[in-house]
């Protein structure tokens, strides 16, 4: 999708001295873009317009539901508290750092494991056992191995992220092309070679799809870590606000938390199309 | 000589036991000669340019090669998409460590000489096959690859593009006086790119008849034009059995 769009852009580029038929083709394309793009706001305004005239009219209970209004008197309160970018910042570096992590240490066990059939070998059930254990499970331990820190909520993240770094990585490795590797094995070419030359690159779209993953997976890695165990961050504010009932707040934190995600996810998209132009 | 099979034999090991992939074969190429091996399909006849490249090593005796560089074209291209045309051609230099910019300049030269010249910052993907079977024919040449060990190198592209590509590769080859061993299981391309081609019998692969291709002016139109042509597809058609 986003590679047909960037192709598209292109193509306008290049089509300044075009047929009118071309011209007439291009505009028909912007114009769907701006119809999809209209289309996706007007969705989010009405949601947002039935939300809050439900909550006003009382057609449902905004104590339970919070309503837009509601939201952005919070969001105006923590910020005059002085607390909003404090929760953001700590949750944000948490997944960040979290994901920071997951990502290069993934990528090297990959490359190790590349590197060496036999450690393949011996390790794939742990990896996979690891991969179907519900990390959730591993809470408590965590708490008493690392405290209730930040450190712990980090640790989390990696652990929710890390295999399927690994898993995902090993498979890019995994699947370069056979004649490509023949080639290189009769150009006489060690293994480091193999790796720098023909399987770091050959893999880097599947090293794009696996940040996309490992985004995703790191905020649920931090919440869920401070979800478990925190006196700061969104997931703090989430917990906190649904056990003294204050919903506007469960809701405040997690629409930040949506903006949030989608951003990084944002990033990741756009490090993707710069990195495989 | 610049390659001889001497009694050679090869036995691939799995786990549902051992498979003869090659027992007795005994051929030679002389410097210069272009050889095609054909033989029935699943006969083991990647596994003897395996043996020729050094990749393996024969079971049972011997496979000599003069001292020099071979190189191998493969059923595609294998050109890496993420390299330009240029930095492809690059890749064997890279890889045997060598940074002088003499050789690169020695590859851009041949690049430039067979058509390359327009294409050298472009990557593969903007090719046609044929020119794309082409850059890779330099890329092994640029390497200084006296001996070609091409393995069905024109099997993945169509027809038309095919007869192109074909007499282009041997012309090339031919030009720059490089010794090839080809393998296929077309029996016209054999005999149409060919000094000498060599049958093969099914697996265990050993040599079932050989013959010089003296018709033509050596080239392939000139082969294929030629009124002994069709006798020679028959003759080896019968000795695959077909």
């Amino acid at each position: 999708m986003q590679g047909a769009a960037a192709d598209t852009e292109k193509h306008m580029k290049k089509a300044l001295n075009h047929s009118s038929g071309h011209e007439k083709f291009l505009r028909a394309v912007r114009r769907k873009k701006i119809a999809v793009w209209t289309i996706r706001c007007g969705i989010l305004a009405v949601l947002l317009i039935l939300w809050e005239l439900c909550a006003r009219f009382e057609i449902i209970d905004p104590f339970v539901t919070s309503s837009p209004s509601r939201v952005a008197a919070t969001l105006c309160e923590l910020y005059e508290g002085g607390n909003l970018f404090y929760h953001i910042g700590i949750t944000l570096m948490e997944t960040v750092a979290g994901f920071f992590a997951a990502v290069i240490a993934g990528y090297g066990i990959a490359v190790v494991l590349w590197l060496n059939d036999g450690a393949r070998k011996v390790f794939e059930p742990y990896i996979v056992v690891l991969n179907a254990l519900p990390k959730i499970a591993l809470g408590p331990l965590i708490i008493i191995w690392m405290g209730t820190g930040y450190t712990a909520i980090i640790f989390m993240t990696v652990i929710v992220s890390v295999i399927v770094c690994i898993m995902n990585t090993l498979t890019g490795f995994l699947q370069v092309d056979g004649t490509m590797l023949t080639l290189m094995r009769a150009l006489g070419a060690n293994k480091a070679q193999i790796l720098a030359k023909l399987v770091i690159p050959a893999s880097l779209p599947q090293l794009m799809n696996t940040l996309k993953v490992a985004v995703g997976l790191a905020w649920i890695g931090s919440i869920m870590g401070e979800y478990i165990v925190s006196r700061a961050g969104l997931g703090y504010l989430i917990v906190y606000g649904g056990q003294v009932f204050k919903l506007d707040l469960v809701m405040t934190a997690t629409i930040i938390l949506c903006t949030l995600a989608g951003g990084m996810y944002a990033l990741v998209a756009l490090a993707e199309r710069i990195l495989t132009r | 000589m610049m390659l001889e099979f001497i009694n050679t034999d090869y036995a691939y090991h799995t786990l549902s036991g051992e498979t003869e992939a090659v027992k007795g074969l005994s051929f030679s190429i002389v410097r210069g000669q272009f050889v095609s091996v054909i033989g029935p399909s699943g006969c083991g006849k990647t596994t003897i340019l395996s043996l020729a490249a050094g990749l393996i090593a024969p079971t049972g005796g011997e496979v000599k090669r003069a001292e020099e560089r071979c190189g191998y074209m493969l059923q595609r291209d294998a050109l890496f998409p993420w390299r330009t045309v240029e930095a492809n051609i690059f890749l064997p230099l890279e890889i045997r460590g060598e940074r002088g910019g003499e050789a690169r300049a020695r590859a851009v030269e041949l690049a430039k000489k067979y058509g390359l010249g327009d294409f050298l910052k472009k990557k593969p993907g903007q090719l046609s096959g044929g020119m794309r079977q082409r850059a890779a024919l330099i890329r092994t040449l640029a390497a200084g690859a006296e001996l070609l060990l091409l393995d069905e190198p024109f099997s993945a592209l169509d027809y038309q593009t095919r007869l192109e590509v074909c007499d282009d590769v041997q012309g090339i080859i031919k030009n720059e006086r490089k010794t090839a061993l080809l393998v296929t299981h077309d029996i016209s391309e054999a005999i149409a790119l060919s000094d000498k081609v060599i049958v093969l019998s099914a697996r265990p692969a050993h040599v079932v008849a050989e013959h010089d291709i003296p018709f033509g002016d050596g080239s392939p139109k000139s082969r294929r034009n030629s009124p002994e042509f069709a006798a020679m597809f028959e003759t080896l058609r019968g000795e695959l059995g077909l």
